[in-house]
């Protein structure tokens, strides 16, 4: 039993907690005795809260025979290291927040817990979730379990490896320009990110506030939807959060595909794309079509904008989120300093690291008197146009697919030089993040032994569509579930 | 459009970001590329267009005047670097 | 060049606290007072991860505002960030309004230097969130931050530059206070902060249309210090520009000890605040059927009421205007002259006189009053109907005001009764003058004035209660040859 416990997915291992197979606490500790073994290599966590977490399955396994199992009891996941979770550390990948406890939950790890899921640790990500390959956090970077001398795409890489390497059944992530969905496709796992508004940012340390949403790295589209119940629906705390009937997901994922129509973006298979990728999407959409979903091309005219106008509003309202590490309240502060100049301009120099400095002058650059409209305002315009241009795509389809990354996992250190090539990996998710769309990426295939995304965008509330979709074509497949080697 | 020396430490001043001399070049660089980059949307035909304010198009929802917080301070002020008698301390500020 | 040739131009920003339970965009409380930091919650310390929530008290405050300046009240109103750092800012932004608040356009209308009414416009007024403190003195080389005040909403009020003089900027000043306090939504408490001025000033030559070089001088917190202050820095820029130089666009403190503004020793560098709409708050959207119905809780405005409590009461402008200056008091003063049968104009001078001076001797505000509407109305009534006379009234003002009881029973208690019973006055009368004879002889003689004389002995004999008229009358009867 313990051999396979990790190479169950998360709707496996409910089944089994409920059938009194095994309990909370074994597979608990089954997969801390993983994460110990393997994360050495991996170095997907920051930090890994045993303690609590074995805890947290004793007071599952006892509700569980009370008969108050939650919907995730006894379930093993991990948080982004962004979110905040009381009591333990909340870094954000970053030395400004190195030893920082948080004083309360996000909405998200409150609602998890409800839910009775065991939360094995935090996760290592990109610092303050800028970057696309998980090499800009304070602590080193995550190595992606498929080759260990790659990057698992970024921000939300050290969720991604722990998925993919079976440290632990699913994990929570953030994504504002791709970041759950491009690890996702990187590491061979399922990265679900909502509509803007689904889910609460209450307590997700904020990047850029209008682009961040919370979302879902897992092994299988049902995983998804089971985790996505949970954390989705209103909150008060957040003013952003949209008031909406959260659906039964997993009951939609088996809705038929036949007459469900997808939209391609011609201008998708143009770029950069490496070939295979390309071939492996182009197969996927075959699979679909087998299903009987109906294949159309839809044009999105504003599309190779997309990427320049989230780095305009992404770097400016995250210049402002980050304003207030300042070192007198929290955080990071430099030592002996001079005057309050000296205090913030050191406890930041020192704080952040380079790329996240470079986002803040990039954003205070942006905003600044003089720049404001050429740059701010015009990159609100031309997000409204690309959100318009969605709007009429899905006036003719359901479903816009192709790939989710220009490439497979890259060597780390390999796009650390010039920023725009590295800005470039997202150019096929940016643009769900700026018009607030569902977005999914599902394994698809693999190039050099190395995993492809599909990716699948949906109308605003079309979360159900996407799963159905994505589900339809993973139970066609095998992808969802092949392991990297090493972590069988 | 490249930025020089002076535009970036004025940046970097606005930011209150302190560069090492060693980063300071480097940054000039990249940040010149970044904005040579986004530059592209000068391109955009925009005339009539609304700026987004929300994706979803929503509005304010408003919340009844209620004292919800209650005094916690001790446990905020455990993460605050230097604290004296309830106060967040910071070299003394001249006005 | 002499000062004639000179025009000031004066613009107000005034910031209010508006009166709410809890802060504009968290539930942490507001009350004033409180131990450092223990009214600041997460949302207040902007710590990572937490996000703000609208007040609807305080849009309701903002919009009713708006009704009674005649402003539009704004449909679509939007949060800006204001983006800068300072210790007492914990975000390092400051949630306001920039390009869409949620009032323009409105008006007020003061008595100008020419004593004509005279229309001020305000060009905005809009909301944001308040700063904390700063501690300069008793840490040594630091300062301490306290960031109760961190959150507490504001309205920040922006006039015209149409003002013209320091008088009319305190005139000004002061319709904005009484107005606030008027509609409910701020205490206009100076002392705690809670009603804080900057004022604009630039001078130019006279038929001038092109506006100078104007300098700011910050938080000016009494009416007095207004008017000073402005007084001051417009001689100054005229000096100076008379002396061939120019004024230099800055921000300047009001020394009041001094009684002169002069620059803030921390020359800061140009902020460029880098406003942007707050992406963690929605565009605040009114309808017309909230603006209606919040126009219908209008209460009275302070013109209407002055110009109303003379017409329906008939007295005199002045004390109008100083009973209508404060909604509790007009409110007060209304209660007590609808409870008695005596002249409006009587209960008016006991209310700005006597009472006024009780409450400002003990330091109480009208609400706190030791003496309610209906029984001051007692009391006149006992004048009127010539119980007592006014000098007795004060007496019996006093112990009502100490607690004792109502007009009536101090009086009976005491026994202060007016005497008007003639013959006993004659009696006492006859006795004085007998009392009296060279003074009598002198007064026979032509001294008139000694009349003053009877009458104090006389009053003297009754313990001040015989009748005043009575007793005049039946002393020049009785002392005329």
């Amino acid at each position: 039993m313990d051999a396979e416990l990790h190479q169950l997915t998360l709707t496996q291992l409910a089944a089994g907690l409920g059938r009194g197979e095994f309990s909370a606490v074994e597979l608990t500790r089954a997969l801390l005795g993983r994460i110990e073994r393997h994360d050495g290599d991996l170095n997907a966590f920051v930090t890994v809260t045993g303690e609590q977490a074995l805890e947290a399955a004793q007071r599952a396994d006892d509700a569980r025979a009370a008969g108050e199992a939650g919907v995730l009891n006894g379930l093993p996941i991990v948080h982004k290291d962004i979110f905040c979770t009381k009591g333990v550390a909340t870094t954000c990948g970053s030395r400004m927040l190195e030893d920082f406890v948080s004083p309360y939950d996000a909405t998200v790890v409150e609602r998890l817990a409800r839910a009775g899921a065991v939360v094995l640790g935090k996760t290592n990500m990109d610092e303050f979730a800028m970057g696309s390959s998980n090499e800009t956090s304070y602590f080193g970077p995550v190595h992606n379990p498929w080759d260990l001398e790659r990057s698992p795409g970024g921000s939300s890489g050290g969720s991604a490896a722990a998925v993919a390497a079976r440290l632990a059944a699913a994990a929570t992530g953030t994504d504002t320009g791709g970041s759950i969905r491009q690890p996702a496709a990187l590491t061979g796992t399922v990265g679900l990110k909502p509509t803007y508004g689904r889910v609460s940012r209450y307590g997700m340390i904020a990047f850029a506030s209008s682009l961040d949403q919370a979302g879902v790295i897992a092994r299988s589209t049902a995983d998804a939807a089971l985790l996505l119940g949970v954390m989705a629906g209103f909150d008060p705390r957040d003013s952003t959060c949209i008031e909406h009937p959260v659906p039964d997901y997993a009951a939609a994922l088996t809705a038929p595909v036949r007459g469900l129509r997808i939209g391609i973006v011609r201008q998708h298979f143009d770029q950069g794309l490496d070939a295979g990728c390309a071939a492996a999407v182009r197969e996927a959409l075959a699979v679909l079509e087998s299903q009987g979903a109906t294949l159309t091309e839809v044009d999105l005219p504003n599309l190779d904008l997309s990427v320049p106008t989230y780095y305009v509003v992404a770097p400016a309202e995250c210049s402002s989120n980050l304003s207030r590490f300042d070192g007198v309240r929290f955080g990071h502060r430099a030592a002996d300093p001079a005057d309050l100049m000296d205090l913030y301009c050191r406890s930041r120099g020192e704080g952040f690291g380079a790329e996240v400095k470079r986002r803040i002058m990039t954003g205070t650059y942006v905003l600044s008197a003089g720049y404001y409209d050429a740059y701010y305002l015009k990159a609100q315009k031309v997000r409204q146009l690309i959100a318009d241009d969605f709007r009429h795509a899905f006036e003719q389809v359901d479903v816009i697919a192709g790939p989710t990354s220009p490439t497979p996992a890259f060597r780390l250190g390999d796009k650390t030089d010039d920023p725009i090539t590295m800005y470039l990996n997202d150019i096929y998710t940016i643009g769900a993040n700026l018009a607030g769309l569902p977005a999914i990426s599902v394994p698809c295939g693999f190039v050099d032994d190395l995993p492809v995304g599909l990716h699948l965008v949906g109308p605003h509330f079309g979360e159900e569509t996407v799963l159905r979709c994505a589900h339809h074509y993973e139970q066609a497949t095998e992808w969802h579930a092949a392991c990297p080697e090493a972590y069988r | 459009m490249s930025l020089d020396k002076d535009q970036v430490q004025h940046i970097a001043m606005l930011a209150r970001l302190r560069l090492a001399d060693e980063e300071f070049a480097e940054t000039v660089d990249k940040l010149s590329r970044i904005v040579d980059f986004v530059d592209q949307l000068s391109k955009a035909a925009t005339q009539d267009v609304v700026p987004m304010a929300h994706p979803l198009d929503a509005s304010q929802r408003l919340r009844p005047d209620e004292v919800t917080e209650r005094d916690d301070r001790d446990r905020f002020q455990a993460n605050a670097p230097l604290v004296r008698d309830g106060l967040y301390l910071v070299p003394k500020v001249i006005e | 060049m002499s000062a004639a040739d000179w025009e000031a131009v004066i613009g107000l920003e005034i910031h209010t606290q508006l009166a709410t339970k809890s802060k504009i965009f968290s539930g942490a409380a507001t009350a004033y007072g409180a131990e450092p930091n223990t009214q600041a919650c997460l949302v207040d310390l902007g710590y990572p991860g937490v996000l703000p929530v609208l007040n609807a008290e305080v849009v309701r405050m903002a919009c009713l505002f708006g009704l009674a300046i005649d402003a539009s009240i704004a449909r679509r109103s939007v949060f800006a960030r204001k983006n800068y750092f300072y210790p007492d800012l914990p975000k390092g932004y400051q949630i306001s309004q920039y390009e869409l608040p949620i009032v323009e356009r409105g008006e007020l209308w003061i008595e100008g230097d020419d004593g004509e009414d005279k229309r001020i416009g305000i060009t905005r007024a809009h909301l944001e969130e308040d700063a904390g403190k700063s501690l300069h003195e008793g840490l040594q080389r630091f300062s301490g931050i306290d960031l109760n005040r961190a959150g507490t909403p504001l309205i920040e009020i922006v006039s015209e530059p149409d003002l013209r003089s320091a008088r009319e900027a305190a005139a000004y000043m002061r319709k904005i206070h009484t107005l606030v306090r008027y509609l409910g939504i701020s205490d206009g408490n100076m002392q705690e902060g809670s009603f804080r001025c900057d004022a604009n000033v630039s001078v130019r030559r006279r038929g001038e249309t092109a506006l100078g070089t104007r300098a700011e001088i910050k938080n000016l917190n009494s009416f007095r210090f207004v008017e000073k202050a402005i007084n001051y820095e417009i001689e100054r820029q005229i000096e100076l520009l008379e002396d061939g130089a120019s004024v230099v666009q800055e921000t300047r403190l009001y020394d009041a000890a001094k009684d002169e503004t002069r620059g803030m020793r921390s020359k800061e560098e140009a902020n460029d605040y880098r406003y942007f709409p707050d992406p963690d708050l929605l565009p605040v959207v009114i309808d017309d059927e909230f603006v209606e119905s919040l126009r219908g809780s209008l209460p009275e405005l302070p013109d209407a009421k002055r110009r109303r409590l003379v017409d329906d009461y008939g007295i005199r402008g002045e004390d109008a205007a100083i009973i209508a200056s404060n909604r509790a008091l007009a409110d007060y003063f209304e209660a007590a002259a609808r409870a008695t049968g005596a002249a409006a104009q009587l209960v008016a001078n006991w209310v700005t006189g006597d009472l006024a001076a009780a409450l400002n001797r003990d330091g109480l505000d009208i609400e706190a009053s030791r003496i309610g509407a209906a029984d001051l109305a007692g009391l006149i009534e006992r004048i009127d109907d010539a119980t007592i006379s006014g000098k007795i009234a004060k007496e019996v003002f006093e112990a009502m005001w100490a607690g004792e009881g109502s007009a009536d029973a101090i009086i009976d208690a005491r026994g202060l009764r007016q005497i008007t019973d003639s013959g006993a006055i004659e009696a006492i009368v006859d006795a004085v003058i007998a009392a009296n004879p060279s003074q009598v002889a002198e007064y026979r003689a032509g001294k008139d004035k000694l009349i003053g004389y009877f009458v104090g002995q006389v009053m003297k004999e009754t313990g001040g209660k015989a009748n005043p008229a009575q007793v005049n009358a039946i002393l020049r009867q009785k002392l005329s040859p």
